[in-house]
């Protein structure tokens, strides 16, 4: 069996009628016990990534300009989204921030677990029941087989993420994409999630990619790192590389700009300026109109290229500190 | 010491809550005894999680809502009973930043008659022109353009709405400003940028911030004191170094226990929380946090604990307080690890030019 679960090589698409890439050159992979994070802050194409790799992407409305997906081996290229749905909810799983949109209100929380044993396994009702209620107890909902007849309303905010959880790995998938899962619960909530998700990933071996703007998540529960900004990876690394030896500006610049509960208290560093849109990209690196290094240069665009090891950067003046003082 | 400028004495909010179709109402205590005093010139932050009645007390220190019980005061006046013309001069007093720049701002107003638009309420003798003068120089302070005013806010970012909130806020020339987790719904980089310009304008026209928020390092960052509330009720107080460094309540231990640090390696033992947080409408006997808190002893479930000095201008409403912490030391977030030297040295360049360019 190959080591990596999922490779992404070379994913470039954007939406019809604009002529930039959203998301472009993203190559990732996944392995088996590993958790990706994907961070970055609204509109760098973090979660739209996510859900390429679905199939999830409205076909009408996308333009795929390249890029394949090997899941276990299977190379599928990214704009078969015909084969990616069939992967979904089966081999790869997805949560999302706010379990109370992705819950359908109308019916028992049972029933939509049951629902998706059965579009993917068959079987019989009743052996599908049983498989949602072992699914429940598994993420540590009490009183689960009463909890089987509820509707999703009757349960708090956290006990609705540990239903998505459940529902989302019933069938055993062996990727598991959460999208922000934690961003809407409350500090002490977060951190049961984080550590049941994490506690799951041990006892099956899955992988999991998260997409989060929370550092601190990232520094928790991450393997690898990739960091993304206007719809380019800027680095990827160990998570240990990427934040005990940064390179790229805009990394150092959003953990500046995190506050932090240790240290000195002091003024902000920040990260001026706003997010390009996608109609007004700059030419060249993106992050350069930003960046309070940019210099000529930064006009054509930096390959992401190795610091060290598999630690990647696209920045012309890597490493900084000696790149930066030779010009 | 400075002196108080506002103060809350036994504030109490109860919500009827349900009822109707066949079954009985409850009463949610969404704030249930809270007394504090906010001081001339700091930073106060009220922190705590979803329900626990931070944003109702917000609203009761500047009469958004009418109080169940007891009072608040604005420089030692009794703002219960303020009507009309008094009322008004107290809503000039103390204004109110939301949380949410995308649904606070009117869509069919244009920046300028959004900002303009308090000031034809509390400075009716201006005229048009210095009205206009006037919300340029607050766009100006606020860190956006004086042409911004003739556009709607749909045309800004989150971050620009939320600056455009404070400038709003600022207009009527208030001495308190009350922010309902004003930075929260912002992008991490815009975060700190509003974050740093609150700041700036706290010092410009010597305001007294009052911040409501669940993030614990933003409250750690922004503020001079903290008090963490739970279930409707303070359960600590004290300046934002004491409840950080050397939290007393199990409480604020658990909170600060359960923040994951944006650092690599310092994952740390956490304060498990028994189950989840009791509804208002019926909270538990004795100390309310009992249920969940890992050090109770039987008599948390019937003893009240009161709001105690513990140290000098630190308090907690813990039985237990001084033997937990003799128990399992201090509570504080162990200090990070080293970054390499080439980290150091680019987080130090990477400071120095945006300190440059800001000059």
């Amino acid at each position: 069996m190959p080591r990596s679960l999922i490779e992404v090589d070379n994913l470039s698409f954007g939406f019809r009628g604009q002529a930039t890439d959203l998301v472009e050159g993203v190559s990732l992979a996944l392995n088996r016990n590993e958790t990706l994070c994907i961070v970055g802050e609204s509109g760098c194409g973090k979660s739209v990534t996510a859900l390429s790799l679905m199939g999830l992407l409205p076909p009408d409305a996308t333009r795929i300009s390249s890029g394949t997906i090997t899941f276990e081996g299977e190379a599928i290229p990214a704009d078969d989204f015909r084969r990616l749905s069939t992967l979904r909810g089966d081999r790869m799983a997805m949560i999302f921030q706010e379990p109370m949109t992705s819950l359908n209100p109308a019916y028992k929380i049972g029933d939509q677990i049951t629902e998706a044993v059965r579009a993917h396994r068959g079987g019989s009702k009743a052996e599908a029941r049983d498989r949602a209620l072992q699914a429940l107890e598994q993420v540590g909902i009490p009183a689960a087989k009463q909890r089987l007849g509820e509707y999703p309303h009757q349960l708090s905010g956290g006990m609705r993420q540990r239903v998505m959880i459940a529902m989302a790995l019933v069938n055993d998938p062996s990727v598991l994409i959460a999208d922000e899962p934690t961003t809407a619960l409350d500090v002490t909530v977060q951190a049961q999630i984080l550590d049941l998700i994490a506690s799951l990933q041990d006892r099956s071996g899955m992988g999991t990619i998260m997409i989060t703007h929370d550092l601190g998540v990232v520094a928790q529960v991450a393997t690898r790192v990739a960091v993304m900004y206007a719809g380019r990876i800027v680095e990827i690394g160990t998570a240990q590389e990427i934040f005990d030896d940064p390179q790229h500006p805009y990394t150092i610049g959003l953990m500046s700009s995190v506050p932090k509960l240790t240290g000195p208290r002091q003024r902000l560093s920040t990260v001026p300026g706003l997010v390009p849109t996608p109609d007004r990209m700059p030419e060249g690196c993106r992050f350069a109109t930003r960046c309070p290094f940019a210099q000529s240069v930064c006009a054509t665009v930096p390959p992401l290229a190795p610091v060290a090891g598999d630690h990647r950067v696209a920045c012309h003046f890597a490493p900084l500190e000696t790149r930066l003082e030779a010009v | 010491m400075a002196e108080t400028i506002l103060e809350a004495v036994d504030l109490k909010k109860h919500f009827r809550s349900g009822g109707g179709l066949g079954r009985k109402a409850s009463t949610v205590r969404a704030v249930d005894g809270v007394s504090l005093k906010v001081r001339q010139g700091e930073t106060f932050a009220i922190v705590g999680e979803s329900g626990c009645g931070k944003s109702t007390l917000a609203r009761l220190l500047m009469r958004l809502l009418e109080p169940t019980e007891g009072d608040a005061l604005f420089e030692g006046k009794s703002i219960a009973g303020l009507k009309g013309r008094e009322l008004r001069e107290l809503r000039r007093e103390m204004q109110f930043v939301f949380q949410d720049p995308f649904s606070s701002l009117n869509p069919r107003m244009t920046v300028g008659k959004l900002i303009g638009e308090p000031l034809e309420v509390h400075a009716p003798s201006l005229s048009a022109s210095d009205r206009r003068a006037k919300v340029a120089e607050l766009l100006g302070r606020v860190g956006l353009r004086p042409e911004h005013a003739d556009r709607y806010p749909h045309e800004f970012s989150g971050g620009q709405r939320q600056r455009i909130g404070i400038a709003r806020a600022l207009a009527t020339g208030p001495r308190v400003l009350i922010g309902d987790e004003p930075v929260s719904a912002l992008d991490v980089s815009v975060q700190a940028q509003v974050i740093n310009r609150l700041h700036d304008l706290k010092d410009e026209f010597d305001l007294t911030l009052v911040i409501i928020a669940h993030d614990l390092a933003v409250i750690r960052h922004m503020s001079d004191r903290v008090a963490v509330m739970y279930l409707g009720q303070i359960v600590e107080l004290g300046t934002a170094d004491q409840v950080f460094e050397t939290p007393r309540h199990p409480y604020t231990r658990a909170l600060l226990s359960a923040v994951p640090e944006p650092v690599f390696g310092t994952a740390r033992e956490r304060i498990a929380l028994n189950g989840e947080t009791p509804s208002p409408a019926n909270p538990p006997a004795g100390c309310r946090f009992h249920t969940r808190c890992p050090f109770a002893r039987p008599d948390c479930a019937t003893r009240v604990p009161e709001l105690r000095e513990i140290a000098d201008g630190q308090s907690a409403a813990c039985h237990y307080s001084e033997e937990i912490t003799a128990e399992h030391g201090s509570g504080s977030h162990p200090e990070p690890p080293a970054r390499t030297a080439g980290a150091e040295r680019r987080f130090a360049l990477y400071a120095q030019a945006i300190a440059d360019r800001q000059a």
